[in-house]
């Protein structure tokens, strides 16, 4: 029964939704709201069985002495820090002047956006190091990226303004992002879509078994 | 000195130094810092001649260390915050199409915007969240908020302080409830959006700030999608714009404009192309040039000069990379700089 109840929930409730799509009405549009809410309670579980089991393999972390352990501490004491305030703050704790708020905008935030930022370096020196004109397709790879870099930044056109319109810098990076760029995107789409068909059916009809664990 | 402790002097002397500017700008002893154009000049001479000293050493057969690239990446961002320096700004038919379709909407209309994204791409997207809902607010347009990622609705309050400062919103004396509404967070990714279609107070029963949804003026009446004049997706990833446009937009007839990220507006061409998309604002270009078209330069422009500035020095070390690669007869490996 462990794996067949799962397997008849997803089975139902796959083809529910795939009807509804096609045939509107009832019953199956009563059935879609039925299962697209307990889809968000399930969901707003997953956030809590999230925060939970990071808990607890800190935790575990730190008991064991496991290798970084140190960085468990770290996860813990931010994520008190971070929760404590929140439900010590009621209703408002989000509100302009709090502390919860204070710690969104002035850690929270520049503490994730540091994190991203960092890429905008290891692209520099990645693409010194290793982007390279070794045949015909890195080079236009890297005549497609000189164009669009440049071009969808103003000193693109800067460079550029003696051409004339159609022709500067701006230009040709809208060419290629859309045309040879959608193409490329569309194609992509479009395969991602049929295996996507293809794979929903099989978990459907109970073919493809992985999401339930084992086999 | 070891390398590791070299790492972590300079560290401990960014954060001193960020420290002291912060105090400054706290307690007002320190004030704008502003290069004249003469010292902008000179300050990207001396950067040019950098890359020219790095591409003679790199045509010598040996690549500068990996440090120097991230200090000229690092300079190319912060410098250009100093610079008085004006760039001309071009619009693209993408961000055109969408101003377009926000100047159509007559005064009262509602307009939805859902904050999908969270501060790592905060710098791109804020931008255009701020220059959107100040144009909105500004032009007598409803704006119903909505977040499908958890951190969404901190980041539209956010945007909202910024354009509820602007002088001319604030002599209309925008209500909360009756103007604009932050309706918060649900989790559920595409199957809120699809709810949405039927009944949006059923995904939304309370606003950001605990209020019923019935209690709100602004939303009352507003059942589905079919109440919604424009909406548009501030989009950093899944669930975004994709999302949007295969479930509100294909199924729910939503006229839908995207904001995404740089990276993630590539993906949205297709969508743009086939009418999907009504208007995209790609990266922080898109956010400067809707910023262009409303007439208020906001973080956009300001941040494009450093933009502008982090792809010319990524294109030189692409270009001195590739000129070593050639004059070493395309086989020679180069030698890790010191």
């Amino acid at each position: 029964m462990r794996r067949e109840i799962p397997l008849l929930i997803t089975g139902i409730v796959g083809a529910v939704f795939v009807l509804q799509y096609f045939i509107p009405h009832w019953p199956f549009s009563k059935m879609n709201a039925w299962f697209s809410d307990w889809f968000s309670i399930v969901a707003a579980f997953a956030i809590w069985l999230g925060a939970l089991n990071l808990m607890k393999i800190s935790l575990q972390k730190i008991a064991g002495r496991k290798e970084d352990w140190g960085y468990a501490i770290v996860i813990i004491v931010s994520f008190l820090v971070i929760v404590i305030p929140g439900f010590g703050g009621g209703q408002g704790y989000r509100e302009a002047g709090t502390f919860f708020s204070w710690l969104y905008e002035w850690v929270y935030t520049p503490l994730s956006s540091t994190m991203f930022a960092i890429l905008a370096f290891f692209v520099a020196s990645a693409s010194y190091r290793a982007f390279r004109a070794r045949n015909l397709e890195a080079t236009l790879l890297l005549v497609a990226a000189f164009f669009v870099m440049l071009g969808r930044v103003p000193v693109g056109d800067l460079l550029t303004g003696f051409m004339p319109t159609g022709w500067q810098l701006s230009d040709l990076a809208g060419w290629v992002m859309n045309f040879p760029q959608a193409a490329g995107q569309r194609a992509i789409m479009i395969g991602i879509a049929l295996g996507l068909v293809s794979t929903s059916l099989r978990i459907i009809l109970g073919i493809e078994r992985s999401h339930l664990g084992g086999e | 000195m070891s390398t590791r402790t070299w790492e972590l002097l300079v560290v401990a002397a960014v954060l001193i130094v960020s420290t002291i500017v912060y105090l400054g700008k706290v307690g007002g002893w320190i004030g704008g810092v502003s290069f004249s154009p003469a010292v902008s000049i000179i300050v990207i001479i001396l950067i040019f001649l950098s890359l020219v000293w790095i591409l003679v050493r790199t045509l010598r057969g040996s690549l500068v260390d990996r440090r120097i690239v991230f200090l000229f990446v690092g300079l190319a961002v912060v410098l250009p915050f100093f610079m008085s320096i004006t760039q001309k700004i071009k619009i693209s038919p993408e961000v055109q199409q969408l101003y377009d379709a926000l100047e159509a909407l007559p005064p009262g209309s509602k307009v939805l915007v859902s904050f999908d994204y969270d501060p790592p791409s905060a710098p791109e997207l804020q931008p255009m969240a701020e220059s959107f809902l100040r144009y909105c607010l500004r032009s007598d347009l409803k704006v119903i908020i909505i977040g499908l990622w958890p951190q969404g609705p901190q980041q539209a309050d956010l945007a909202l302080q910024i354009a509820l400062e602007d002088p001319e919103i604030q002599s209309k004396s925008p209500q909360y409830g009756v103007d604009y509404v932050n309706l918060g967070f649900q989790a559920g990714n595409e199957f809120v959006i699809q709810r949405m279609g039927a009944n949006i107070e059923s995904m939304f029963p309370r606003d950001y700030f605990g209020a019923a949804y019935r209690d709100l003026p602004l939303v009352r009446n507003v059942k589905n999608f079919s109440n919604i004049d424009y909406s548009f997706n501030l989009s950093a990833g899944y669930p975004g714009t994709q999302e949007w446009v295969q479930v509100a937009v294909d199924r729910y007839g939503l006229r839908l404009g995207g904001g995404n990220t740089a990276v993630q507006a590539p993906m949205m061409y297709p969508y743009l192309n086939a009418g999907q998309l009504v208007g995209l604002l790609g990266g922080m270009n898109g956010a400067a040039e809707f910023e262009l078209l409303t007439g208020v330069t906001g973080k956009g422009t300001k941040f494009m000069l450093s933009q502008s500035f982090a792809h010319m020095i990524v294109i030189a070390f692409v270009i001195i990379g590739n000129a070593a690669f050639f004059a070493s007869g395309r086989r020679k490996p180069l030698e890790q700089g010191k």
